[in-house]
Order: structure tokens, then C-alpha cells, then sequence
């Protein structure tokens, strides 16, 4: 897994990957029940606290979090833009309307994908997809079939891109490159599916001549245990959700979604 | 049924047969055979013998009713291979589709999870297994940095975790470089020395298992077996029908060709301190001097990895120089610039032709015939010359049969034809070619290897990349070996000459 090296130190390495899954589904769940700046804020601002104990390499932290770093303002600025509109209205260009709703909403919308993301990135970041496939199997008990399928499969992706770019260079070798760019690429998108579903096959024999699939219990070469810490970790994320509602609650800001 | 086989087992096959679910014709037939635990036998055959088929059944992967039927009976170690899994262990030719997991400790750790043997255990066998193989490495390293060679080690010691009694190998070697080919043969060798187990191997190249067989069994295309017997006997009995199988036999020429000595011609392409570099990713050391002329033969040489297909696509006017020179001559250019790389997609058809290591890349029509026609459409030639164009191609290279077929249900050598058919359709002046020797039988060695003598004394240049050294004197070519940027750098720290110097030697 050259493409996604999982950061294999720090405290967070320690931790089994299914507390951290959990963890930021516990976030991003209560996040999504209101669109109102104020839990989204404290919820980054506790996250902010919690990641300064994470020892996390910095160069790596600014890399992996580039992208909702990026995706955020964009999402705020599109809101921005085309939001429901309310109040003093500021700004008017055919279907674009920038109004106090608008940039409230905004705000609140910019800060949520942060706060989501953010703990989903991060704790990612030092998740080994082996480590949560042992994690999936062995403590959620989840079919090995599937778990270890999925793992195998996930290192296929790094033999597609390689496949992709060589059915680039044969097309144009092959003097089909020079038009049509959408049609080619639809085609060239179909010839990576009928090569990986090969290559996928023969992974599966591979699989098999290795006595995977059969009827009987499989043991496991690496224990993956749930410990006090990943108990932590799981009621920390909860602590991080309860704070941000409570805090909104009491500033009157929360706004549930889903409305009756 | 767990059975924690460690002992050689034997192999009993009588009147079995297997035919593939939707298939009329059966994949194996009528193959009575006796393998006695610890015997070394190689399974020889034309291609379509079944040879693959019998392994996949020994190894028990056939699949169950819903994939096939069969005939007869088949047993391994006296059960049948579909119920004792781990009871054999089953090599195949693709090193890439047998890694299984990220870090080469758990790689090996698979099998033995599989088969329900408990955690101290497994660690144990782990040891011992990659001990066997001789892949001494670190068991958190990555499997994806592994060569072809380590692969296929890794691969062969993740079956020896399940300990099995009995080694099936199908064409193993195929897809490696010289070294990758003695490093895994050796392994294997060294795993039967310890173990003791029965082997199977499957490979149409004869000396690279020969010191390790006691005997020969062959596969007939009708069904049945054709010869059985000592190594020596079988192979100087059915020395004809072996041949015509395309298996490469110990001692016979694979190449009766006499390369004539062919004029060179106008220069075409020229490369000056050209350096080069996969798509993203840092240029490799290299510093590349080459002349190409018409009807010249140049085999671009050197261990996997030092960039061999690099150069290929580079100069093929496909991947743009990382720096340094490479000028198409006014010969070859014709009034476009003298940047390959710069060439549009079309231009590039009469100019450079490019044959790709994996044909499969290159195939984009549903049958062989509409795949042919692309190029000279792209060219914009009026119809009833294409189907005339495509039609004499199809003859010429014994693709007549085959017009309406699927490019991807083709054998081996069948694509590799094709492949080479679809660049020579818009007679290009320089044909490239990516390891067009590898994995193929002799007879389609042979052919290739008439047809690009064919091209070169039209005046056609050829440049291949190649391992095969055979090949690289067949076609008559001049070696440009590429030097392992590493060590050329090293060495050039002590000298202080410029590292890794590409020149024709």
C-alpha cells in the first residue's frame, strides 16, 4: 500500500481501527442532525484540543488533510452562492443570491465539513487496511469472506493505475488518440473493467489454491483485541458529539434537520 | 475435511475428464495417469492439451458442478483434491495475481489461517517457509516491492505454510527475467530437497526443470496421454511431436536462421544523452546514445527495472524525454517536426509502430478483424483497400481462421500475433517491441522471429526490448545494455566518469 501508507507511530497507531472507525461515525453522525455553526465549531475546536495529543508527523498531517482543507471553503463558497435565501439581501446575479441566510448557512456548512472530516481523515491516516480488515473479522465478527476479499482486492488498485496508464500509451500507439476523447475514454474505461475482472479472478484461484473459502473455522495469525483504550478513544468521540449539541442547545442555535 | 498432509502424496487419475460449463469441447480427457509420492514429473503438451486444467484439478480450484462436469475419477494423497485443500499447492504464471497481502509475513501467514491452524503455529510455519524459499527479508516488508522473482518465492512459500505433499508449478517462470527464472527453479529445488514432495510442473522450456524431473508425461491434443516415461526416453521418443507442440527441446536450434547481413540504410531516429522517466515519477539515471536506420535491429538489454520498457515507450514517440536529445531525421519525420512526442496519434502509424508486453493493452475491437482495420482507418485509406490490407495481413500471419474471433479469447501466441499484426498494418519504418519473446511457445518464437528478418530486409528498423538473449542473435540485433542506474552510480563515484553510459557495444 504505497499509495495509502498508513503513519505506523504515535499513539493513534495503537489503537484497533475499529474504535477509530467508530469514533468518526459517532461525530459525523450527530453533525449531520443539525446544520448550525455553533456545534459544528465546538466540535472542531475539541477535535483541534484532542489532535495536538495525536503526535502525528506534520508534513503527513498537512498532505492527508489537504483535500478537506480545500473541499471545505468550497462547499461554504458554493452555499454562499446559491444557499436559501433570508434577510438583507446583498448581492444579485441571476440565480445567485448572497444573503444573511446565505452566509450564515455558509459558515455553518464550511465549519460542519471540517468537523467531519477532519477526525475521518485523521484517524484514517494511521489505519492499516490489514489491521482493520483483522479489526472488522475478529471484533465486529463480520464474514471473513467478505473482509478478506475486499482487503485482497484493495491492493489490485495500484496494478489498475499502472494498467490504465499503459492503455493510454497503447491508444495512442494504436493512432486512435487524436479525437473523440470522451467515446476513447469510455472505452478505455471498459478495457480496465474487462482486465481487472481478470486479474480479480485470478486472484480468487490464487485465494483458493490456498485453501481460502472453505467450509471450516479459519484462525487468525494476528490477534486483534479491543481494549480500555479503544473504549477511550470510542467515548471520547461520543464526549466530542454530546459537547457540541449541548453547547448549541444552550445557545439556542441547534437546528435538527430533520423538521416534523 | 482438515488434513495437516506433510507426507508426499501420490497421484491416481483414471479415464478423468473435464469440460468447462458452456463449453463443447472438453478441456482434458481420458487421462489415465499414476504418480507415486516424491516423484518429479514434467507435464508437456501443445497448447489446449489441458495441461493447466489437470493442475487446477489436482489442486483442487476446478471448481464445483456449476462450473464444470467431469469424468472418471481423480484423487490426490487417495481423496479427492476438492475436498482436502492444502493437501497440494498450486504455482501459476502471474506473479502480480498471487500476492495477497500487503506485508510479506502476513502473505505467508494466509494459507495456514485458511486451514484453521492455531496462532503460534502459523508464525512458526511462516519461518520455516520463507527459510525454505530462501526469501530472507523482514516480515513487515511490502509485497509490492518485490521483483517477479521474490513473487513468485513469496507465493511458492505461502503454499508451503499448508505444508502439502504435493507441488504443482504451472509454467512458473514465464513472466521472468533469466535470474527470476534459475532464482525460483532453485527455490523449488531446495523446497524438494527438505520436503520430499511430489512435483507436477507445467512449462513448455524443457532445461530450465530438467535437472530437477525424473519424468515426463505428455498430454495429446485428442485426449489422453501421448508419451509417459523417463526424461530421456520420452524426450528423444516424441522429439517430432514435441516440437510441433512448440515445446523448446534441450539441444535443438530454436533459431535455424542465418541473419543475412543486411545494408544499413538511412538514418531514421537518432537519441543524444537522452534521459528518461516513467509517468510520474523521477528520471532514472540513464544517459542514452542510439542511432536507428532503416532495416538496423537493436535489443534494448539489461536487468528488470533499469528502465528497458522505459526507453522502448520513449523512443516509440509514447512518453516524452525526461531530457537530452531524441530527433526523428527529415527520413522519418517527413515534414512534421522532429519530435516524436510531439507527433499526433495518427502521424505516428506510418512512422513508429509499437507492440506492447501485454497485448491485451493494446486490443480494442471486438474480433480479430475490426482490430486490424483501426490503424489504416485512422489513416483514412478508402474502405475496400482496408478490408484487401486486412485480408492479407490475416493470411500472413495464420490469423485467417481466426478473423471473426474476440482478440481476448485468443491463446497466447495468437495475441502475440495479433498484436504484432496491428502495427505492421500501417507498415510502420520503425516497429518497437516490449519482451515480445515472453511466455511464448517456439513455434510462435520462430515466427516472430522469421517476421521481423522479413521486416528488417524491407528496411524496416527494428528495436526491441528483450531478455532473450537467443532472440537478440536470431533477429540478427545490436545490443544496447542498460546498466542498474544504482551500481553504474556507484561505480561512476569511483571513476568519476558519467553514470550509466547506454552506448551500442
Amino acid at each position: 500500500m504505497t499509495v495509502l501508507a498508513a503513519v505506523r507511530t504515535g499513539p493513534l497507531a495503537r489503537i484497533n481501527p475499529v474504535a477509530k472507525l467508530g469514533a468518526s461515525l459517532i461525530i459525523a453522525a450527530v453533525l449531520l442532525l443539525s446544520i448550525d455553526w455553533v456545534s459544528a465549531l465546538v466540535a472542531l475546536v475539541a477535535e483541534l484540543v484532542l489532535l495536538c495529543f495525536a503526535r502525528l508527523p506534520l508534513r503527513t498531517l498537512w498532505l492527508r488533510t489537504l483535500p478537506v482543507l480545500i473541499a471545505a471553503p468550497l462547499t461554504g463558497l458554493t452555499t454562499l452562492l446559491y444557499g436559501r435565501t433570508s434577510g438583507t439581501v446583498y448581492w444579485h446575479w441571476l440565480f445567485v443570491e448572497i444573503s444573511d441566510g446565505s452566509i450564515a448557512l455558509a459558515i455553518a456548512t464550511a465549519l460542519r465539513v471540517l468537523a467531519i472530516g477532519l477526525p475521518a481523515v485523521l484517524l484514517f491516516l494511521t489505519i492499516d487496511p490489514t489491521d482493520l480488515a483483522d479489526g472488522l473479522a475478529q471484533v465486529l465478527h463480520l464474514p471473513a469472506r467478505f473482509v478478506l476479499g475486499g482487503l485482497a482486492g484493495l491492493r489490485l488498485v495500484g496494478l489498475f493505475i499502472d494498467d490504465w496508464r499503459a492503455l493510454s500509451l497503447a491508444r495512442r500507439a494504436r493512432g486512435v488518440a487524436d479525437r473523440g476523447r470522451i467515446r476513447r475514454l469510455l472505452g478505455q474505461a471498459f478495457a480496465l473493467f474487462v482486465l481487472s475482472i481478470r486479474r480479480g479472478s485470478k486472484l480468487a484461484t490464487a485465494m483458493e489454491a490456498r485453501g481460502f473459502g472453505t467450509e471450516h473455522r479459519r484462525t487468525w495469525a494476528r490477534p486483534s483485541a479491543f481494549a480500555g483504550r479503544d473504549w477511550v478513544v470510542l467515548a471520547l468521540g461520543a464526549a466530542v458529539g454530546v459537547l457540541a449539541v449541548a453547547v448549541s442547545l444552550y445557545t439556542g442555535d441547534w437546528n435538527f434537520v430533520v423538521r416534523s | 475435511m482438515i488434513v495437516d498432509v506433510s507426507s508426499p502424496a501420490s497421484v491416481r487419475a483414471s479415464g478423468w475428464g473435464w469440460r468447462y460449463a458452456g463449453r463443447q469441447a472438453w478441456a482434458a480427457r481420458e487421462i489415465d495417469v499414476s504418480i507415486e509420492p516424491g516423484e518429479r514429473v514434467l507435464l508437456l503438451g501443445a497448447s489446449g492439451a489441458g495441461k493447466s486444467t489437470v493442475l487446477a484439478a489436482l489442486a483442487g480450484v476446478l471448481g464445483g458442478s456449476d462450473e464444470g462436469e467431469s469424468t472418471g475419477s481423480l484423487m490426490v494423497g487417495g481423496a479427492d483434491p476438492a475436498r482436502v485443500r492444502g493437501a497440494s499447492g498450486l504455482l501459476m504464471q502471474d506473479p502480480d495475481a498471487q500476492v495477497i497481502l500487503a506485508r510479506v509475513g502476513d502473505d505467508v501467514a494466509f494459507a495456514a489461517e485458511n486451514l484453521g491452524v492455531p496462532r503460534t503455529e502459523i508464525w512458526e510455519r511462516v519461518h520455516e517457509s520463507l527459510d525454505a524459499v530462501g526469501l530472507r527479508l523482514p516480515l513487515e516488508h511490502p509485497t509490492s516491492r518485490l521483483s517477479g522473482g521474490q513473487k513468485q518465492r513469496l507465493a511458492l512459500a505461502g503454499l508451503l505454510a499448508m505444508r502439502p505433499g504435493l507441488l504443482l508449478l504451472d509454467e512458473p517462470t514465464a513472466n521472468l527475467d533469466p535470474a527470476g527464472v534459475e532464482e525460483v527453479r532453485d527455490a523449488v529445488g531446495d523446497v524438494l530437497a527438505r520436503t520430499g514432495a511430489t512435483l507436477v510442473v507445467v512449462e513448455h522450456r524443457v532445461d530450465v526443470w530438467r535437472p530437477l524431473i525424473d519424468r515426463v508425461i505428455v498430454l495429446s491434443s485428442e485426449g489422453g496421454v501421448l508419451a509417459d516415461g523417463p526424461v530421456d526416453a520420452v524426450l528423444s521418443g516424441q522429439a517430432d511431436a514435441l516440437d510441433a507442440a512448440g515445446v523448446w527441446l534441450p539441444g535443438r536450434d530454436p533459431a535455424p536462421f542465418s541473419a543475412r547481413p543486411i545494408p544499413p540504410g538511412d538514418l531514421l531516429l537518432a537519441a543524444r544523452s537522452l534521459s528518461l522517466a516513467r509517468p510520474g515519477s523521477q528520471p532514472l539515471g540513464l544517459h542514452v546514445y542510439l542511432d536507428v536506420s532503416a532495416g538496423s535491429a537493436t535489443a534494448l538489454t539489461g536487468a528488470n527495472g533499469v528502465g528497458k520498457s522505459t526507453l522502448a515507450l520513449t523512443l516509440a514517440g509514447l512518453l516524452r524525454p525526461a531530457g537530452g536529445e531524441l530527433r526523428a531525421r527529415e527520413q522519418l519525420a517527413a515534414g512534421i517536426g522532429s519530435a516524436p512526442a510531439a507527433w499526433s496519434s495518427s502521424q505516428l502509424l506510418t512512422r513508429i509502430g509499437s507492440v506492447f508486453q501485454n497485448p491485451e493493452h493494446q486490443f480494442l475491437a471486438s474480433s480479430v478483424r475490426a482490430e486490424l482495420a483501426i490503424g489504416p482507418r485512422a489513416l483514412g485509406v478508402p474502405p475496400t483497400q482496408v478490408a484487401s490490407m486486412v485480408d492479407e495481413l490475416l493470411a500472413r500471419l495464420r490469423l485467417d481462421g481466426l478473423a471473426q474471433a474476440n482478440p481476448f479469447t485468443l491463446s497466447g501466441g495468437q495475441k502475440r500475433r495479433l498484436s504484432v499484426a496491428t502495427a505492421l498494418a500501417t507498415r510502420p519504418r520503425i516497429l518497437v517491441l516490449d519482451e515480445p519473446t515472453f511466455g511464448q511457445d517456439s513455434n510462435t518464437w520462430r515466427e516472430l522471429v522469421s517476421m521481423l528478418l522479413e521486416l528488417r530486409s524491407r528496411g524496416h528498423a527494428i528495436v526491441a526490448a528483450t531478455h532473450d538473449e537467443a532472440f537478440v542473435r536470431a533477429i540478427g540485433a545490436t545490443p544496447l545494455r542498460l546498466g542498474d542506474s544504482r551500481r553504474a552510480d556507484a561505480a561512476a563515484d569511483r571513476s568519476g566518469r558519467a553514470p550509466a553510459a547506454g552506448r551500442p557495444s
